[in-house]
């Protein structure tokens, strides 16, 4: 029990990433918590993504490591993420346009269950019992994001914001244990911005889970994050709560300068 | 609900009507509509479903008619048991041929399941495998009658026999497509990079979608080698795959119902197109295509499935 408080959720140790003579990440390390909401930020070509690619699988890190309940996810392969506790959403939403909302959220819950080809033809008992379970947590997630009334549409033909939160039902459904956000505000209004600050914070309480929000859009990051973690060139530059980061000069210098009197 | 009852008097009606009304040859085209509706299912699944496109499904049409005529001819097995066997050996070569697919996407795999579609015949005529295959000759098999004494003559044995084989695949592949391997097909088409992030094996999921899709139209092969009672090698050209691929798209490319108008296209549409001028077939045949492509852009599956929603929600 003390051990589990002790370890932090993902810990991420060291991580170098190259492109070929280009330095992405040069030896980053911070961790995130349980049930903490996890600001990643930093100007283009920090490296957020980079990292981000380098904890869900997209790029395998050269050196350093990344830990998940203590356990790296260095071998671990790209469709072994959802199992392992992850769940992520994509920058620039990456639905399947032409399904039903009910169809892109039911594909999130796909690592939960195990019947295969021949089960599925014969729609066995267990294929049933299976799909039934699925339906009950999509009728949650559809009631808790308000998406009852588009079940039926296809995805592809929703307005951007409907769109976001569909693919945070489809990541919810996986019953992740860390919620990875790839830029969630972009795209948004300033109306929106504000619905999705009300529903990372609800997401955490809800399903008691952790989120990495990687985000451009700070008065969002500060609003919303436990600790934020501010990256420039691939280094870490600041880590802390909202308010110390904001007020460390280096990230006032790389970063927030300008648009550090528009927050509030 | 009410489209269960429709499939399950559409099955009825398919089953009784041309049994009790046409004969011969009709009766025959009959049979080969199921057929070919089982073949463009096979594509359906793969192509339009997983987003897999192959040019030379036509191959594993030819797979499997050669191992149900080889298994008659020189093993006298029974027409009905060389089904299974026919499915074990399609499924394995198409899981094989799904390996190398995995590396290629697109146009490419289009054209790697071409050549195999183009080397098919000249592997069948080949020197070494003359002994089974009977070389450019090809191979003539029996004609099942009806067995238990019931009153039915060969050709409406067939037909009943074919549709009934039809009908298992075709409520095994709804099954398969409706579920979550469906679902996950479908993803996996759409957006690759999201469906492993979701947990999908793409490699896994890709091979074996690969597997069942050889075996339904390998199984076709069976059953089209049984109806026509005769193999050879230049039945099964480049050609064969093309016109399923044209079937596909007649039906609409991921409708599962839409795989039975294709097959209906590919049987009657150059009959018609024969009807209408002995000397220019092809042309009539290419009019009617682009005519049917530009009526129904979503192929006859889309059109009967916008047509449903139209009707089942008047005012919109």
């Amino acid at each position: 029990m003390m051990a589990d408080t002790a370890e932090p959720l993902l810990r991420i140790a060291g991580v170098k990433m190259r492109f070929g003579g280009v330095v992405a990440l040069g030896g980053v390390s911070f961790d995130v918590g349980h049930r903490q909401i996890r600001g990643l930020i930093g100007p283009n070509g920090s490296g957020k993504t980079t990292l981000f690619n380098c904890i869900s699988g997209i790029y395998r890190f050269v050196e350093g490591d990344i830990l998940f309940e203590g356990r790296s996810l260095a071998n671990v392969p790209r469709h072994g993420m959802a199992n392992v506790g992850l769940g992520r959403t994509f920058q620039n939403v990456a639905l399947f346009k032409p399904l039903s909302v009910r169809d892109n959220i039911l594909v999130g819950a796909h690592h939960l269950a195990h019947s295969g080809f021949i089960a599925n033809a014969l729609r066995l008992p267990a294929v049933r019992r299976e799909a039934q379970a699925a339906e009950e947590r999509l009728n949650d997630l559809m009631t808790l994001l308000d998406l009852h009334a588009v079940a039926d549409t296809p995805a592809g033909a929703l307005p951007f914001g409907t769109q976001k939160r569909v693919e945070m039902a489809r990541a919810l459904i996986g019953q992740p244990k860390l919620l990875l956000l790839d830029e969630p505000a972009a795209g948004l209004n300033h109306s929106e911005v504000d619905e999705l600050a009300e529903l990372i914070l609800q997401v955490r309480d809800h399903f008691s889970l952790s989120v990495l929000l990687v985000e451009h859009h700070m008065s969002l990051v500060m609003r919303v994050s436990d600790k934020v973690v501010a990256l420039e060139f691939g280094l870490k530059i600041a880590d802390g709560t909202p308010d110390e980061v904001r007020a460390e000069p280096e990230v006032i210098r790389a970063y927030l300068g300008d648009t550090h009197q528009g927050h509030g | 609900m009410r489209t269960s009852w429709l499939i399950a008097i559409f099955v009825l009606l398919a089953a009784a009507v041309p049994t009790l009304l046409f004969s011969g040859y009709h009766l025959f085209q009959m049979t080969m509509v199921v057929v070919y509706g089982i073949a463009i299912l096979g594509l359906a699944i793969l192509t339009g479903i997983n987003g897999q496109i192959s040019l030379g499904h036509g191959a594993f049409y030819a797979i499997g008619a050669y191992t149900t005529a080889i298994l008659m001819s020189s093993w006298d097995v029974p027409y009905w048991a060389t089904l299974p066997v026919s499915a074990a050996v399609c499924a394995t070569v198409g899981f094989l041929v799904g390996l190398p697919a995995l590396r290629l996407g697109g146009l490419y795999l289009a054209l790697t399941t071409f050549a195999l579609a183009v080397a098919i015949p000249q592997i069948l005529k080949h020197k070494l495998f003359e002994d089974w295959t009977g070389g450019v000759q090809g191979l003539v098999i029996d004609k099942p009658e009806a067995p238990f004494g019931l009153p039915l003559s060969a050709d409406q044995w067939l037909y009943l026999f074919t549709l009934a084989v039809g009908v298992f695949l075709y409520a095994l592949a709804v099954n398969l497509t409706q579920g979550r391997i469906g679902r996950a097909m479908r993803a996996v088409r759409d957006h690759p990079v999201a469906a492993e992030a979701m947990g999908i094996n793409l490699a896994m999921l890709k091979t074996r979608t690969f597997a069942v899709s050889a075996m339904y139209t390998g199984v076709a092969g069976s059953l089209g080698a049984i109806a026509v009672a005769f193999v050879a090698p230049d039945s099964f050209s480049v050609f064969l795959s093309i016109t399923f691929f044209v079937g596909l798209v007649a039906g609409g490319a991921a409708s599962i119902g839409g795989t039975i108008v294709g097959g209906v296209f590919i049987e009657f549409v150059p009959n018609l197109a024969d009807l209408v001028s002995k000397a220019a077939p092809g042309a009539v045949y290419g009019v009617i295509l682009i005519a049917m492509m530009f009526l129904m852009p979503q192929g006859a599956g889309g059109f009967i499935a916008s047509l449903w929603r139209r009707a089942g929600r008047p005012g919109r």
